[in-house]
Order: C-alpha cells, then structure tokens, then sequence
C-alpha cells in the first residue's frame, strides 16, 4: 500500500472522492465505540430535527385550508399511502406508519446529504443494510405469521409445468434471499456513487484549464443526484410494498 | 490516500481508509444510531404526525362533503323558492287581470248610466227651451202687430188720412200672415 | 515493483469492471423506450403503470451499481 500511496502522490493532486464517507467522532479523536457521537450521528439527528419542523410543526396549525409546509406534510402522506395501498391492497394500510417512516428516513437522509460539506447517512452501506435486513426479516416472518407453511408457495409456481417447478423454486428462493441485498446496495451505491462523481469533478476543477467544465460536471450531475434521492426513496419504498405484498399475498 | 497510521493498523484499517463503507469497527456504532434514529422517526410518525395529517384530511374531507351538500340544499331551496315566486306571479296576474276586468264592468256600467241621466236632462232642456222660444216668438210677434198697426196708423195719419183703426189691423194681420 | 503490477491489475479490472454499467444504461433505456411507446399507444394507461416504470428501473439500474461497486472495491477495498 505504501507503493500506492507513493504513486497516488507522484500523480499530482491525491484525488479521494472516498474520503468524505468516513466515520468521524464529534468530540476529540479516539476509536469509535458503539455509543460514540459521529458525524453520521449528527446528521440523523438533523434529519430527526427535519422530520419534526416539516411533519409537526408544519401541521401545528391543524388548518383546513393548508400552508405551504402542511401542504408539502400532507403531499408526502398522500404519496406513500397511495403507494402503499396500490402496490400492497387495503391489508397492507396497517402496516403504513412503518413504511412512512423508511420513506421519511430515507428521503430526508438523501436530501440532507446533498447539502455541501454534509454527511450522507444512506451512502453507508451498514445503514442500508440494517435497513433492507429489517425489510426483509419482518416481511418473512409476517408472511409465516400469517399463512403458516402456506407461505412457502410463493417459492412453488403453480402455473407452471409441473417439471420446471422444482428449478423454479430454486431460482425464486435465490432471488427472495438476493432481494435484501440488491435492496441496501442499490441505494447506497446510487447516494455513494453521486457523492463520488461530484468529488471527482470537484477535484479536476482544481487545474485552470479544465475548471469550467468540471463546473458544468458538478452542476450537471448535482441535478441528476436531487433526481437520484427522490427516485431511490420511492424505489426503496415501493419494493418494500412490493415485498409487503409477496408477504401479505404469497400465492402466485 | 493511505496514510502512515493507516499501514500500521493492519488490513482492516486499511480498507477503511480506502473505502470507509467497509470499515468493520464503525458499524456497531451506525447500526446503533440508526436502531435510535429509526424508532425515534416512528414514534414522532405514529404518535403525533401521522394521526394529526389523518385528521386534517378527513376533516377536509367532511368539510367538503359537507359544503357539497349544503351548496346541494341550498340549490334546491333556491328551485323551490323560484317555482313559488313563479306561482305567486301568476296568481298575482290572474288576480290584477280580474280586477281590472271588475274596474272596467262597473266603470262602463256608472258611464252608461250616467250618459243616460244626461240625455234625459238634456233632452228635458231643450224641451223647456224650446217652449220659452216659441212664447218669446209669441209675444213678439203679437209686439210687432201692435207696433205695426200703430206705425201704419201714424204713417195713414201723416198722409193726413183718417184711417179706420179696424182696417188697418186686419190689413196688417192680413200682411203679417202673407 | 511487485507492489505496482498489482495496483496496475486492479486499476484495470475497475476500468473493465466499469463496462458492466453500460449495460445497465441500455436496460434502463430499453424500459423507459418500451414505457414511452406503450404509453403513447395507450396514454389512459400510463399513469397506472408508472410505478412498475420505475420498479423496473431499479431493477436494471442495480446491475450497473453492482459493477460500480465492484469497481470501487477493486480500486480501493482490496
């Protein structure tokens, strides 16, 4: 490593669009602990803060005809409770709250992270991945919960001939135990892979010459990330749905 | 990109310095946070924000179902209204149609007797007029014999005539008449 | 010098590895052309099926963060 690190240094300007994922402690220096307050820390509890200012004092006011930020709280919970009840069907509304809050999390995190010189929490894949697990372990149990053995049908295609089901089954279980995992490194390799882009551009404006493009880069691929964060909240929650529903609903 | 301290701390240290993601040791600590953060948003979610928006909507819901429907009777009110505006209009013709027909009735009637009264009166008048203008001509004419008989007497007498007073009487009588 | 041939490989096989994202670019313009043609042959049904839209998206689009990320750990993970 020494070698790259000669040769990273050699090459002009060290280029690092990974450094801005990295774990820091708030107060002083020191190991991470579990309990330590880090910048990721920092920015969930601003996300916290966020969710509070828009979805309750926006809604303080309890008004008939809404406020601009009522409205935007009301927009919000329009669009995953439809979500909600047209992927999943009316059984899966009781399970709203708990896919609002995903969405909420997720969609504040990713624009919380645009934010220059912030901290992107959805960009760590451990945050992704506890969130996709949870998804997943809760979907499969509620679906044992509520159909017993029964729900292992959704491994057996009955519509299909009798001798390709066997290797049906097979493919679906693959897919059902890959879904958590495409879930978590779909997100964080989106939020990751903006970040970095940005960085990268971010780093060739430094020489004059090539500065004005990279500029239009940054510019140009800022607009694509605030696209990026809307679309892999929705993406993230509508699979949960999706999944909600495999659960709710297990026969093919 | 790698640093000193970072070859001293082994392989794990090492890919978090190139890729903090993977970086092992920070994960206990993230997975913490989030667990705190998440049931955190669920709590605010759940207890406060999501049953106030609720509410908000299904009042905003009543409230327009409600404004439909009365906006609904009130239509239906302003119908009724209007068919008994329409009514009372009608009545109210019929009504001043009839009257006037009444008005009119006994205004002919007082003017035909009222003419009648007048005729009689008039007729009455001329009658007596007619009378005092012929006992006017009477007299007169008896007047103008008299004058006659008296101014032909004069005039015989400054002819120096004695004229027989009877003669002259009937002469004038006899010329008044033709 | 052993050192550098190394970090050569694995600059290279993140350049190779990125290909793998071009291959998502052409599924994902595959999904949203065949969207955009249904949905013009069909405009009432559009709307319903903008949330399998961008399911499939997703789908797509996660092959070409897999090969991303592969890059990435070449480049800096291993």
């Amino acid at each position: 490593m020494a070698a790259e690190a000669d040769m990273m240094e050699a090459s002009g300007p060290a280029i690092d669009p990974m450094h801005q994922f990295t774990l820091k402690p708030l107060f002083g220096e020191g190991p991470i602990h579990w309990y330590t307050p880090t910048n990721a820390t920092l920015w969930m509890g601003i996300t916290v803060l966020a969710i509070i200012a828009l979805l309750v004092f926006g809604t303080r006011r309890r008004a008939i005809v809404p406020s601009h930020t009522q409205s935007v709280a009301e927009l919000a919970y329009g669009f995953v409770y439809q979500m909600v009840r047209d992927v999943a069907g009316k059984e899966g509304v009781k399970y709203f709250p708990y896919i609002m809050t995903l969405f909420i999390f997720i969609i504040f995190t990713n624009f919380l992270g645009l934010i220059p010189m912030s901290f992107s929490v959805t960009s760590q894949i451990a945050v992704t991945a506890v969130l996709a697990v949870l998804v997943f372990v809760s979907v499969t149990l509620l679906g044992f919960y509520l159909h017993g053995v029964k729900f292992l049908g959704l491994f057996w295609v009955s519509q299909a001939p009798l001798a390709l089901r066997p290797v049906l089954a097979i493919i679906e279980i693959i897919s059902y135990f890959v879904r958590p995992v495409s879930h978590s490194i779909r997100l964080a390799g989106n939020v990751m892979a903006g970040h970095a882009v940005i960085e990268v551009f971010a780093s060739f404006a430094a020489s004059a010459l090539i500065a004005p493009i990279a500029m239009v880069g940054i510019v140009a691929m800022f607009g694509m990330d605030v696209l990026v964060a809307f679309i892999q909240a929705y993406v993230f929650t509508i699979l949960t749905c999706v999944y909600l529903k495999d659960a709710l609903h297990p026969s093919h | 990109m790698t640093t000193a301290t970072t070859e001293a701390a082994g392989h794990a240290a090492e890919s978090a310095a190139g890729m903090p993601q993977l970086d092992i040791s920070t994960f206990p600590n993230q997975i913490f946070w989030l667990a705190v953060t998440l049931v955190l948003i669920h709590l605010i979610l759940s207890r406060i924000a999501l049953p106030r928006i609720e509410a908000v909507l299904a009042e905003r819901q009543g409230t327009i179902t409600g404004d439909l429907a009365a906006a609904e009777e009130l239509k239906q009110k302003a119908v009724e209204a209007e068919e008994a505006y329409n009514k009372a209009l009608a009545d109210a013709r019929a009504e001043a149609n009839r009257i006037v027909a009444e008005t009119r009735a006994d205004i002919q009637a007082e003017l035909d007797e009222a003419i009648a009264r007048a005729d009689a009166e008039i007729a009455a008048r001329s009658a007596e007029s007619e009378r005092a203008i012929a006992e006017i001509r009477a007299s007169a004419q008896e007047a103008v014999k008299e004058v006659a008989v008296d101014t032909a007497k004069e005039i015989v007498a400054a002819f120096g005539v004695k004229a027989d007073a009877r003669a002259i009487a009937a002469a004038v009588t006899q010329r008044m008449k033709g | 010098m052993e050192g550098s041939i190394v970090e050569m490989g694995k600059l290279i096989g993140a350049g190779i590895a990125t290909i793998g994202m071009g291959g998502a670019a052409i599924g994902v313009g595959t999904i949203v052309g065949n969207f955009l043609s249904g949905a013009l042959r069909n405009p009432a049904a559009a709307a319903s099926q903008t949330a399998m839209l961008f399911i499939g998206i997703a789908f797509a689009e996660a092959f070409g963060i897999f090969s991303f990320l592969v890059a990435l750990l070449l480049m800096f993970a291993l």
